[in-house]
């Protein structure tokens, strides 16, 4: 029993959850500003998935894989583009467009995959980010080991959540962005650009999520393998919910999931006599049972998934 | 100076036109209202003055300006203010921002929240609109809502000002201080356009009217110089008699008796409290109130949509408590729903199968269960003649029926029923003013029959025309009870607001 505890609140534990909880919060953060822009954002998971194949090509044909990061970005946001595109002017259904873009990311990048390097499973290993020591902090005990010794993207997600949360909480295009969301003929109304607010909302989104794709590739790796985005577009659509839409909540709730498939992990290291196919499902169990709990009291935005059409 | 001046404006929806070459001027500093039916384009026309909807041709001149309106931000920027009938508020934002959203007072993209809250304290100290400035719009009063609009219009500077349908959703004594802001705004040197179906509003508070009809403009007229009924034949395009003939009554026995009914909602916390009254055959009764005082429940508690906690319901002399919908209807009931698209009718269905909707198991619309349409047929061709149902293509679906002729439709399936209670419920709620007073007429002909009714309605003078005996609602409670003739417009305003010592004779 002790040896459980140890496992569950040892620093390393506690690490592993934040580098773990990166992409899935960068994501989230993208989908808190597309729902609150009023679209829904099912692909995120597709999002990641280009971003992470992005990543690694930049990186392959550059040698920097901070140009890699770069492609990383430019992938995410074109394709939360083209999935602005879809819903806003064409109002496709949010959840029916979401689905179509995951598949086709996991199509295209696997076909891509071929095209490029000949090979099904996994790319040649290219140039990961390297991790980056904080001074300062790392003299500092505990915080130190949890904090100091990470790769770049994992500060950048800190930095997201908070310039995030500033962007939509205290500045004008944020009041903006969440009235679109809320009551998009309101905010027409007053004269502000609702589309405007949707295509910049979806693909910032897009962008957060394709860096979340790059730390997955070149931060806990340094190659890319087929669909390894693995479901987390997902779990940070459902952080973004448990974290009410708010970049801080949704960063808590990423932490939250990564926290237990962190320990599940390691409860597979130490003899349990239990299916470790038992274990592996906590996470996922975790983030059903903590939805259903959320969704009561969660307060979407109010007009999320609907389609507004200016100027009939 | 005209403030305003349109030109031919044309606006089709489909195949239809929704303003039909319309020429419209408002002079500067005065109170235009706009009058006419649902549906005769009014709306329409003031969203393509905002910009909102893009004309099809035609031409708009603001201050002797030509300009072209892309959307909205283009009418704010030449001073041009709409207060919609449907508030453009967010419930989650406080009223300051709700306020200042899209033209926020900033450095470097961050609000600066202690200005915005001090702009709209100043704004609302000028023109005597109080409001809480931090308070979330989802938690206050509607009246206080709609001042909100109004501070949103004049926070963007706005010099024209259009409300649509703004009394629609106020009681009395709120329209009464609206009507003193517009007045105050007049004096400021702004210009109104004020939209409206009712007649007395109109000459209340207008200084000219222009009357709307079937998306064209009928004429306009000063409001010295015409009178309520000038204005109805304009709207409605014949003689229209606005009092409804009301003789003296002569009930007989009691057909509905509600005794000590208690009802709690548990999703909005309203109760119904010890809910007393009877109706007789041959009688009228109304319920007045301002929306959302347990009018609704009331209704459904006694349709048997909702099952109570307390109390006795008697219809016949038979205790109903327990009977399903089905067994209520069987007993006398016919239900005019308030909520016509959603308990009314089916919208996809065509007018036989709305009409049979209730009877669809019973001789002769059906044989073994087994639809027979050609009596479910020959019963629709009926009642389109006796209700005068009008309807553009043969197999229409109820959906495509003004909102006018989908009353008509249901009301003629409930009153066609051997029924001796009728529980109508804002029986002309949208409804045009020749709908209204065939519905009126309908509802008081029914009563000389020697049927009962229970007038659940919005409208104030609807209630004082056509009830014998009123019961006002405040809270889930009766707070007044009388014949009709003992409340003035006043007093019921007074207790429909929850001032309960003046007037009638309280409970």
């Amino acid at each position: 029993m002790s040896e459980i505890i140890e496992v569950i609140f040892s620093i390393n534990t506690f690490t592993a959850a934040i580098r773990m909880a990166t992409p899935i919060a960068m994501a989230a953060i993208g989908g808190v500003f597309s729902e609150r822009s009023g679209i829904i954002n099912i692909g995120l998971e597709g999002m990641i998935l280009t971003g992470a194949f992005a990543a690694v090509v930049g990186s392959f044909f550059t040698g920097s894989p901070w140009l890699g990061l770069l492609a990383a970005i430019l992938a995410g946001s074109l394709l939360g583009l083209l999935f602005a595109f879809f819903t806003i002017k064409f109002k496709a259904d949010h959840v029916v467009a979401g689905v179509g873009l995951n598949i086709l990311a996991l199509g295209i990048t696997t076909w891509l995959m071929q095209v490029v390097w000949g090979q099904k499973g996994a790319s040649p290993e290219v140039n990961g980010l390297p991790e980056i020591t904080l001074p300062i902090l790392n003299k500092i005990p505990i915080l130190g080991d949890l904090l100091a010794f990470h790769s770049p993207i994992v500060y950048i997600m800190f930095v997201t959540v908070f310039l995030s949360w500033l962007l939509l909480f205290k500045t004008s295009l944020g009041l903006r962005i969440r009235m679109t969301g809320e009551h998009p003929e309101a905010a027409d109304t007053l004269g502000i650009n609702v589309y405007f607010m949707q295509y910049f909302s979806v693909t910032l989104s897009g962008a957060l999520a394709g860096m979340g794709g790059a730390y997955l590739s070149l931060g806990q790796l340094s190659w890319f393998s087929s669909n390894m985005s693995a479901g987390r577009g997902y779990m940070a659509l459902a952080a973004n919910i448990f974290g009410q839409w708010n970049p801080i909540g949704a960063f808590a709730a990423s932490f939250l999931f990564s926290f237990s498939d962190a320990v599940q992990m390691r409860l597979q290291g130490i003899n349990l006599n239990l299916a470790s196919e038992l274990i592996q499902m906590i996470p996922y169990l975790l983030t059903v049972i903590v939805l259903a709990g959320a969704v009561v009291k969660s307060k979407p935005p109010a007009a999320l998934g609907e389609h507004y059409e200016v100027g009939k | 100076m005209k403030a305003i001046e349109l030109k031919k404006i044309t606006k089709k929806f489909g195949n239809t036109y929704a303003n039909n070459k319309i020429d419209f001027s408002v002079q500067q500093g005065e109170i235009h209202c706009l009058l006419g039916e649902n549906g005769a384009g009014k709306s329409t026309l003031v969203k393509i003055i905002f910009g909102l909807y893009q004309k099809d041709s035609g031409e708009i001149k603001i201050n002797d300006q030509i300009v072209k309106l892309k959307g909205p931000a283009d009418a704010i920027a030449r001073k041009v203010g709409m207060i919609h009938q449907h508030f453009m508020l967010v419930d989650s934002l406080t009223i300051t921002e709700n306020i200042i959203a899209g033209a926020e007072p900033s450095s470097k993209g961050f609000i600066n929240y202690r200005e915005a809250e001090r702009k709209v304290r100043d704004l609302s100290e000028q023109y005597n609109l109080q409001v809480k400035v931090d308070s979330l719009v989802g938690e206050i009063s509607v009246g206080e809502q709609q001042r909100v609009e109004i501070l949103k219009a004049l926070y963007r500077n706005a010099e024209i000002l259009i409300l649509d349908e703004p009394t629609a959703v106020l009681t009395p004594q709120e329209t009464k201080e609206l009507f003193n802001v517009l007045e105050q705004l007049k004096k400021s040197g702004k210009t109104i356009i004020f939209i409206t179906h009712k007649l007395k509003e109109t000459m209340q508070v207008a200084d000219r009217v222009s009357v709307l009809r079937d998306g064209k403009k009928v004429g306009t007229v000063e409001t010295s110089q015409t009178n309520p009924a000038e204005l109805a034949r304009m709207m409605v395009g014949r003689e229209v008699l606005l009092k409804v003939n009301r003789t003296q009554n002569n009930p007989g026995e009691k057909v509905l008796e509600i005794s000590n009914l208690n009802y709690k909602n548990k999703k909005s916390g309203l109760s119904l409290e010890d809910i007393n009254f009877s109706i007789q055959a041959g009688e009228i009764l109304g319920i007045a109130g301002v929306e959302g005082n347990g009018q609704l429940e009331l209704e459904e508690v006694i349709a048997g949509l909702r099952s109570f906690q307390q109390g006795n319901i008697e219809l016949n002399s038979k205790i109903i408590n327990n009977f399903s919908v089905k067994e209520r209807r069987k007993n006398g009931l016919a239900h005019i729903p308030s909520d016509r698209l959603k308990r009314g009718l089916i919208q996809n269905f065509n007018l036989a199968n709305n009409l049979v909707l209730g009877s669809e198991w019973d001789s002769p619309y059906a044989y073994y269960s087994i639809l027979n349409y050609n009596e479910i047929n020959k019963f629709k061709d009926e009642i389109v003649k006796e209700f005068d149902l009008r309807y553009t293509k043969n197999n229409s679906i109820a959906g495509e029926l003004s909102g006018g002729n989908q009353q008509k439709l249901i009301i003629g399936r409930e009153l066609s029923r051997e029924t001796n209670f009728i529980l109508a419920a804002q029986p002309t709620r949208g409804v045009d003013v020749g709908a209204i007073e065939y519905i009126h007429k309908l509802l008081i002909e029914m009563r000389n029959n020697g049927k009962a009714i229970l007038l659940i309605s919005a409208e104030l003078d609807e209630l004082r025309s056509l009830s014998d005996h009123l019961l006002v609602i405040y809270e889930g409670k009766i707070v007044a009870r009388g014949s009709t003739d003992k409340f003035t417009e006043e007093e019921l305003g007074l207790l429909m607001a929850g001032h309960y010592q003046q007037g009638g004779e309280n409970v």
